[in-house]
Formats: C-alpha cells, structure tokens, sequence
C-alpha cells in the first residue's frame, strides 16, 4: 500500500485564515513591545553612545537604520517568495495573503535602504549614488518588488492576482542570484577598488551590539506589520465568512 | 475518437506543427514582423543624435546601444505573443490539448525569437556599422545576440503570459519583465567590450549559455503556469 505523506498538523492549521487571526491578535502585542523597545534601545545606543568611527566620524551612525533595512528587504522578498511558492502548491489562502502583503512593505523598506544608502554616500564617497554592485542589486530588487505590488493590484481576481504574484516573485527569486552575480561581476570589472569601504570592517563590540539590538526590531517591527497587513486582508477577503461577521456583530 | 487520435500525436510533430502555425500567422501580418525592427533602428539612431554623432564616443557606446536597442524591440514584440490567441480562444484549446502546454509554449515561443530575435541578430552588424563599432567586436556581438535574443524571449514569455488577460499589459510587462534582463545585457555587452579590448569571450558565451540553458528548462513551466492563471481569470 502507498502511504500518502502528510505535513504536520500545524501547518494545515496556518492555513486557516480564523486560525491565523486568533493566533497573530495574542501575538501582535508581544511584538508590538518588543519592537518599540529594540528599537528604542537599538537608536539611542546607536545614534548617542557608540563610538564615532575613526574615518568616517559620526556620519557613519547611519548605518543602524541603513543595514538593518536592506538586510530585511531582502529577507522580504524570500518570505514573499515562499509563502508564494505555498499557496501554489497547497493553495492556502493565508499565504497567498501573506504574500501579498509583502510586496508593499518590502517595496518600502527597500526604498529606506536606499534612500539612507545615498545619504551616507554623499559624506563617504562624495556622491548621492554610484553604480556600485550592492547598490545596483538593491535597485533592482526594488523594480521586482514594485512589479509584484503592481501585478497584485492590476488583476482584479483576487485568486489570479495571488498566483500572479507568486508566479513572478519565485521567477525573481531563480534570478535574485544570478542578477547578484552578474551585477557584482560587472561591477568589478569597472569601478575601480575606491569602493571596498562598503566591505565589513570587523567592528568593535560596542558598534555592532546596537547593530544587532536594531536588526532584530526592524525583524519584529516588520512581523507586527505583516500582521496587521495580513489581518486587514483576512477580513477583507472572508467578509462573508460566520467568525467575521460573527466578530463585528460582537464589536 | 478524434480525442484519442489527438493525444497519439507524438511531441516532436506537436511541437513543428505549432511552430509552422505561429511562423503561418507572423508570415500573414507582416507589418507586425517589420515595426519591431524599425523600432530597432530608430532607437539606435536617436542615440548619435541626442547624444554626440563623435565616431570616438559612438564606438564606446555602442555595443551598450546595440543591446539596449535589441532588448527594448523584443519586449516591444512580445505583447502580441499570446494576444490573439487569447482573442480567439484558441490558448485555452492549447490548454485543454493533451499535449503539455510547456511544450505548446517552447514552439510558440521558438517562433517569436525566430521572428524579433533572428532578424535583430541579423541587423545587429549594420547597426554596429552605423556606430563605429571596432570590428574586433563584430562577430562577438552577433554571437552574443545569438545566445542572448531567444532568453529574452523566454523571459518575456513569462511576463506576456501573466498580463495576457489585462487590457493593458503592454505597459505592465515592461515593468515585470526589464529588471530579469539584466544579467543578459550585462554578460552581453560585457562580451563586447572584452573583445573589442582584445580580451577572450568564451566565459561570456559560457554564462548566456548557461542562463539561456536554464531558461530553456524553467521558463517553459512558468510560462504555461502564468497562462493557465491569465485564462482562469
């Protein structure tokens, strides 16, 4: 006899969009917290006590909102791709909600990144943007994230637009690594070296600690979004399910 | 009974009668086949003279227009891809075949790079001409636009196949479909300009082969996934 292979019981249970939204009101406020006290503390520790950098002086500071936004904007688009990926494959309404509420918050965030990108570049390099290779990639991430939000809002079914979506954004992800690739490859071949500052130094304790303290709230404060993004979208979509109206009946 | 006489159809004779299908159609509205190709030249013509018509400063640009020009015309080329077949309803009897639509979708798009692609390729050494390209870098640009043109057409196939169902996708593709261009114009143009400075292409080649190579067995599955979505819709 061919035995069927099953995923945990959780995992059909994230599909559930009631499940979700009981789940995500009793965690929202845990993350709500935490984020409004790493961030606080990841600010005023970065901005006021770490120490200046020998060669870039207080400028460098930035970096405690630069880094953490481009490290999360990338992490955004695999989580979009995934949860993608998911509601192709078992068709979960969750994640296709998920999904789509990525591409809005990813798209802005990796605008932060960039826009702080080129306000420290101004001071370091002279210049509010070169063609360098990190920079380029995260451009161009940028442009997937905007086609994904475009496609999702242009394609009035919701279903479709979802499998769009996800279509386009595992497509980006195949070429994440190769545009990567290519760009750093390009890069190298016509800039020349004035540009490895962007290569980590290895950092004193009392630089990178704030650092990490500000990663992980930019890592909750994106949860808490996602949340209340995909909580919106949840009502939105089962407006004509029991529990929801159920729950404004309630209210 | 035609059901079964349908499916006993082998792949290979599937896949040439599509293609003869799609060559047919292109062939009866040649004015489609040509714009593209105008298209090309203009946009490279424009460049001498908003730019500087300088012989120096055109011979650096232009394997970068050449392949810009190459890229902008393809994406021009591909909205009508699953357009009128979609109009007609002949895309979903592609879907209900029995054949495997990846397959359906390789030929059809086999057709629109030997239609936009091709004759780009086959122009691309007047344009060169006309732009004081060194003639080291000739013949490395015709290859590279042989390698490069049919992944710009899978690529696009994808974006075609996602916006086929929306009044206006032309626009849309543009915008899903232009940043996964990159490492083709990259590697490309790169090419180029290794040879013109006398320098070896073969890992140039290499890498559009190999990204053409993985097109070749991706894009297919996405293309006929994203159609499936757009005739759903």
């Amino acid at each position: 006899m061919a035995k069927s292979w099953k995923m945990p019981k959780w995992f059909y249970q994230l599909g559930s969009p009631r499940w979700f939204y009981d789940i995500s009101s009793r965690l929202l406020p845990w993350f709500v917290i935490a984020a409004v006290v790493l961030l606080t503390v990841g600010m005023v520790w970065g901005l006021a006590f770490a120490p200046a950098d020998y060669q870039q002086g207080n400028s460098f500071r930035i970096i405690y909102i630069h880094v953490p936004a481009a490290v999360l904007a990338q992490s955004c688009y695999i989580l979009m791709a995934i949860a993608g990926a998911i509601s192709l494959v078992w068709k979960m309404k969750v994640a296709d909600m998920v999904a789509k509420s990525c591409a809005p918050i990813g798209a802005t965030i990796a605008v932060l990144a960039l826009v702080t990108g080129a306000i420290w570049g101004k001071p370091t390099w002279g210049a509010w943007w070169v063609w360098d290779a990190r920079l380029t990639s995260m451009l161009i991430l940028l442009f997937l994230y905007i086609g994904v939000y475009t496609l999702h809002t242009t394609i009035e079914n919701d279903i479709s637009a979802g499998q769009a979506g996800a279509v386009l954004s595992l497509v980006g992800l195949v070429n994440i690594p190769i545009i990567k690739y290519s760009v750093e490859w390009w890069n190298t071949l016509h800039q020349p070296a004035t540009f490895t500052v962007l290569e980590k130094p290895s950092m004193p304790a009392e630089m990178w600690i704030p650092l990490a303290i500000m990663v992980l709230g930019f890592y909750c404060f994106f949860a808490v979004s996602l949340m209340l993004r995909t909580r919106v979208e949840i009502l939105h979509r089962e407006k004509r399910a029991g529990w929801v109206q159920q729950m404004i009946e309630e209210q | 009974m035609t059901n079964k006489a349908a499916s006993d159809l082998s792949l290979s004779r599937v896949f040439v009668m599509t293609l003869k299908r799609d060559l047919l159609l292109a062939y009866r509205r040649r004015n489609d086949l040509v714009s593209p190709l105008v298209f090309f030249l203009m946009v490279a013509t424009l460049f001498p003279l908003g730019v500087s018509p300088e012989p120096q400063f055109l011979s650096e640009v232009a394997a970068g227009v050449v392949w810009v020009a190459a890229l902008l015309s393809t994406l021009l080329s591909m909205d009508s891809l699953f357009r009128s077949d979609f109009d007609d309803g002949s895309l979903e009897q592609m879907l209900l075949s029995p054949q495997p639509m990846a397959l359906l979708v390789v030929a059809k798009v086999c057709a629109h790079w030997m239609i936009s692609g091709l004759p780009l390729t086959i122009m691309s050494p007047l344009l060169a001409v006309m732009l004081f390209l060194p003639s080291e870098g000739l013949s490395a640009l015709v290859l590279t636009l042989l390698i490069g043109t049919p992944t710009l057409s899978l690529i696009g196939a994808i974006g075609a196949g996602l916006t086929v169902g929306l009044r206006k996708g032309g626009v849309l593709i543009t915008l899903l479909v232009l940043p996964l261009y990159i490492p083709v114009l990259i590697f490309g143009t790169g090419a180029v300009q290794a040879a013109t400075g006398g320098l070896p292409i073969a890992g140039y080649l290499a890498i559009l082969g190999a990204i053409l190579a993985l097109g070749i067995v991706l894009a297919p599955l996405a293309i006929a996934a994203a159609l499936k979505i757009s005739v759903s819709n």
